[in-house]
């Protein structure tokens, strides 16, 4: 094994590990600070913030001989028998060196700045600048202009780490960002006439260690101190994005990225990055209501789950509907509840949005046409438990010859989903519950409409695309009026006390081998490969 | 006057010395018709080797060792750089060859692609220099019909073609891997090494990138052979392992307070005192000089007492300076303030930094801010101590940046405030009598804006 020194420490890495001088350090334990570093960007080695001192160790003799001047940590491959100073006086004074340089010209603005808290330039001015200012100059005005729809400047905040422009040269590929000007006189900047404007344009917001570049939607909307983070998985598309649901008092301000190389690394697409404003649309579904002789009637929760299981009960042939929003243990909760009554119910996947075509980007981060993040856990759950996969439009079409006594279709979709005609072929039903985020006409003409959790309120796991199942828990309370699927599920199958998705996953493992790989193992940050044991099996 | 022969400039006094037909009257292109008509590329990369041929555009690395670094057997394409962005202030030699002798310059650079296997050649032109520019393109194009270049040049198989590319006007364009980029259409930020453009450069392919001087030189020892080469300039130092020593003739150019400035060819190794007595023709004014720049600004400062210093590859070293440079020799009488020198010198820095390292782009910056309040009567003596550290902590040798041109914004600081640090304190002292020994930081609002 290769073994890399690292302030005296012996690290040990893999063979074929390609680490340069900050990582390795990080995993002795020791923070290089970096700005224009970024493990999924090229490396430019310009903000000089990661200086280190290095050298070798020679094998046989074990003497270390080290280079007289400091080199850039990123970009320094760490190979057997490097030796890193990350500690030094020398390392130190460099450090001091470009926090001063850094801060010589900007606005110092903190107070007004949005980045502040989650800054490295304030995190690293801390801890590694100097005690005091020793240039005497006027910073100049913070000056901002927007980049485009979703992004502003504020031009003098910026360290040139130049991420921004990189990010949208090798991974958006749309290359609109660019430097003007020469040296202390650059600037970060589009041409006349082409904005900002990719499906991926805010990652530039992530990337900027400082407070140039600013999210529009989030702009001085809360303090980032005030925000508290969940992991959480993108409901937008198939994809699957890890994400952090970034939220104060139950209300979600942001979604950012979050790192995991098996599925789009660091990136996100605008499309989920934005596409959480329907959570906290008033409009949304909040009052659960049975249909009485006199229009709609609202219930109580505590009396609504005894009623439905009376009613369904009494049914004879049920079916359920499992939307692709659900996660795998509502869902199944769902189905074996249904099961449990009715052992012949019939099972279908939900509607599936999609919208235009899948669209690639040059580094390989997919966004895909398929709108709902669960597809195939719910396709999984369903031919697990029945070994066949209606989907909803089939049994939208067979409702004419074949006829139910009650019909359950869940939803939790961000807008309208049916139309009237679809709607009107379930009338008939005697029972219909509708549970769904919003109205639709199949709504109007539900038995009990039961509003729905929408993501960032759910628990539970999803399965991407590419059979990758993550974890995850809820990140804000459902508004007033509103339980949760799982909370209602978790009830109706006569379980005590509150919901927990993990207990219910390992059900799903034992009952359905698709899941097997879950079955005792902790998700983890990155989710688990369902497809491992399949292939195996195979 | 000396007795030596001038061979690079030997013909520029001619009035048609630009074009072929005198360049050939001259014994112009025998050089390249024996490399071409019994060499191998290799021969003439031993006998360039053996030449002890150095890089004359400012670093001297040795050029044949340079050749060698690029991989062998390639399968091509390898490309040749000529570096004609030659815009070190006090520098015009390039210019010289370009105006008044294209020809020779570009049967070097015929022979030094020859010699690298290198199939496609840039030309980089500063944008600053349009005779130089109209001229090398004549002499390309007359190089195109005499068959010098295009395919299967005299009979034999090889084939070559130059394209001129002019340049935007940027300083950074000169560093070689700056230049790179910007030939490839991209921003001129100087690239990080490794890899080496040997290895990795123009179009990710390998690529050597020589100064015109060098080409020139090339010509020269291709027609006389290392030998000649070898008898003209300064040995290796015994004492010193890693001089490599420096061989040949070159062109310094001598400009500033002198009576008779211009390019001047002389045996590398002359000295800053016999540069100026011989060829400038004194001091002008019949003033004292005070220092002068050994080549070119970044290169620092020599004291008039240190006017001794051998202008080789080691000479300059030895005085605290960075290095020979280019050769432009910058003299700088008793009537000039230090104080001006160094705020011209940092204005130069601090416009021309390319601005991708954040220790040379802020500290450019920084100290011509510095200078401003200085100049303006409000410096304090402690501005002198950070103007030091900004010197000292800029560069590669510090490592704090990716190219060598940090280096000479340093230098030029360093070598100033040290070797005349008592008239940068008598100026801030008699210029600001109230405030000189502050050390508090100015009040906002009162600083002096710099732009």
């Amino acid at each position: 094994m290769p073994t890399v020194l690292v302030n005296g420490e012996e690290i040990e890495i893999g063979e074929d590990e390609r680490l340069n001088g900050i990582q390795v350090a990080a995993r002795a334990g020791e923070e290089v600070p970096h700005y224009c570093w970024h493990p999924g960007l090229t490396i430019v080695a310009s903000c000089r913030m990661c200086l280190v001192e290095t050298g070798r160790r020679d094998a046989e003799s074990g003497e270390i001989s080290m280079m007289p001047k400091l080199v850039p940590g990123c970009q320094t491959p760490a190979t057997d028998g490097t030796v890193f100073v990350t500690n030094s006086e020398k390392v130190k004074d460099a450090r001091a060196m470009v926090e001063e340089d850094l801060l010589i010209r900007h606005p110092i603005d903190c107070p007004i700045c949005d980045k502040a808290g989650e800054c490295s330039l304030q995190d690293y001015h801390f801890e590694h600048g100097r005690e005091e200012r020793r240039a005497d100059l006027r910073p100049f005005t913070s000056r901002r202009r927007p980049l485009g729809d979703t992004v502003t400047l504020f031009v003098d905040r910026c360290v040139m780490c130049t991420r921004c422009v990189r990010f949208t040269r090798e991974i958006s590929g749309d290359a609109e960002l660019m430097v003007v000007n020469r040296g202390a006189h650059e600037e970060i900047d589009v041409f006349p006439g082409f904005p900002l404007d990719n499906r991926m344009s805010g990652n530039v917001v992530d990337l900027c260690p400082v407070g140039a570049l600013g999210d529009r939607d989030f702009l001085y909307k809360q303090r980032v101190w005030f925000i508290k983070s969940h992991e959480n998985v993108c409901a937008g598309c198939s994809t699957g994005c890890s994400i952090n649901v970034e939220e104060n008092q139950d209300r979600v301000y942001r979604l950012k990225p979050r790192e995991n190389p098996h599925v789009t690394g660091w990136w996100m697409c605008d499309e989920g990055r934005y596409g959480w404003k329907h959570v906290h649309d008033p409009g949304r579904n909040t009052q659960p209501k049975r249909r009485g002789d006199e229009g709609y009637e609202n219930v109580e929760w505590s009396d609504l789950s005894q009623e439905l299981d009376l009613k369904l009960r009494s049914s004879q042939r049920i079916a359920a509907v499992l939307s692709p929003h659900l996660t795998v243990e509502e869902a199944f909760m769902l189905a074996t509840y249904v099961r449990e009554i009715d052992p012949n119910a019939q099972f279908v996947l939900g509607h599936v949005p999609t919208q235009g075509e899948d669209e690639s980007f040059s580094n390989g981060f997919t966004i895909r046409a398929e709108k709902c993040p669960n597809r195939r856990g719910v396709e999984e759950v369903i031919i697990g438990l029945t070994k066949e996969l209606p989907t909803w439009d089939d049994f939208a079409n067979q409702l004419g010859e074949e006829s139910f006594d009650a019909v359950w279709i869940t939803g939790g979709y961000k807008t309208n989903w049916n139309d009237e005609t679809t709607a009107d072929k379930f009338s008939g039903i005697p029972l219909l519950i509708v549970q769904d985020t919003f109205a639709s006409p199949l709504w109007d003409r539900a038995t009990f409409q039961l509003p729905s959790a929408a993501f960032p309120e759910r628990d539970g796991s999803y399965v991407n695309h590419a059979d990758r199942l993550q974890c995850f828990s809820w990140a804000i309370r459902p508004p007033a009026g509103v339980m949760t699927e799982g909370q209602l599920f978790w009830r109706l199958s006569q379980k005590s006390g509150l919901y927990k998705s993990r207990s219910i996953l390992e059900d799903v493992t034992r009952e359905i081998p698709y899941f097997a790989a879950a079955a005792g193992v902790d998700c983890g940050e990155h989710g688990i490969d369902l497809k491992v044991d399949k292939l195996a099996a195979v | 006057m000396t007795d030596f022969e001038p061979v690079l400039l030997a013909n520029i006094d001619r009035d048609d010395s630009h074009t072929r037909a005198a360049y050939e009257a001259t014994g112009g292109y025998q050089g390249l018709k024996k490399v071409l008509g019994g060499m191998t590329p290799d021969d003439v990369k031993k006998l360039v080797k053996s030449s002890g041929l150095r890089g004359r555009g400012g670093a001297g690395f040795p050029t044949g060792l340079k050749w060698t670094f690029l991989p062998k057997d390639h399968p091509g394409p390898i490309y040749f750089c000529l570096n004609a962005d030659e815009s070190e202030p006090g520098t015009f030699n390039n210019r010289i060859l370009m105006e008044e002798d294209p020809h020779q310059v570009i049967e070097g650079l015929i022979i030094s692609c020859f010699a690298t296997a290198a199939t496609t050649a840039y030309f980089y032109m500063r944008y600053e220099y349009p005779l130089a520019w109209k001229r090398v393109q004549q002499a390309v194009d007359e190089c195109y019909e005499a068959g010098y270049l295009g395919e299967d040049i005299l009979g034999s198989g090889y084939s070559l073609d130059i394209f001129l590319h002019r340049g935007a006007a940027a300083y950074i364009c000169g560093e070689e891997t700056g230049l790179i980029e910007s030939l490839e259409g991209k921003r001129a930020w100087p690239r990080i090494k490794p890899p080496f453009p040997a290895v990795e450069g123009v179009f990710r392919e390998p690529t050597v990138v020589n100064n015109v001087e060098t080409a020139a030189c090339v010509k020269h020892i291709a027609d006389r052979g290392a030998e000649w080469f070898k008898s003209i300039g300064v040995r290796p130092d015994p004492d010193n392992p890693r001089d490599a020593g420096s061989y040949g003739p070159k062109l310094y150019c001598l400009s500033g307070h002198i009576e008779k400035p211009g390019c001047y060819e002389a045996p590398l190794g002359i000295t800053v005192n016999e540069l100026i007595d011989q060829y400038g023709g004194g001091i002008w004014k019949g003033r004292k000089a005070k220092c002068a720049i050994p080549g070119g600004i970044s290169m620092g400062l020599l004291t008039a007492d240190e006017f001794d210093c051998s202008l080789d590859f080691a000479g300059p070293g030895k005085y605290g300076c960075l290095g020979l440079g280019t050769a432009a020799v910058v003299v700088v009488d008793e009537t000039v303030l230090m104080v001006d020198f160094l705020h011209n010198s940092s204005q130069f820095f601090a416009h021309e930094s390319c601005g991708q390292c954040t220790p040379c782009r802020e500290g450019t910056s920084w100290a011509l801010k510095m200078m401003n309040r200085i100049k303006a009567g409000k410096g304090r003596l402690k501005d002198l101590d950070l103007l030091l550290e900004i010197g000292d902590n800029l560069g590669i040798i510090p490592g704090t940046t990716i190219c060598g041109l940090a280096d000479g914004a340093a230098w030029p600081l360093k070598n100033a405030i040290r070797k005349f640090r008592d008239e940068f304190e008598a100026y801030v002292k008699e210029t600001n009598p109230d405030g000189y020994m502050e050390t508090n930081p100015v009040p906002v609002l009162e600083i002096i804006g710099a732009h």
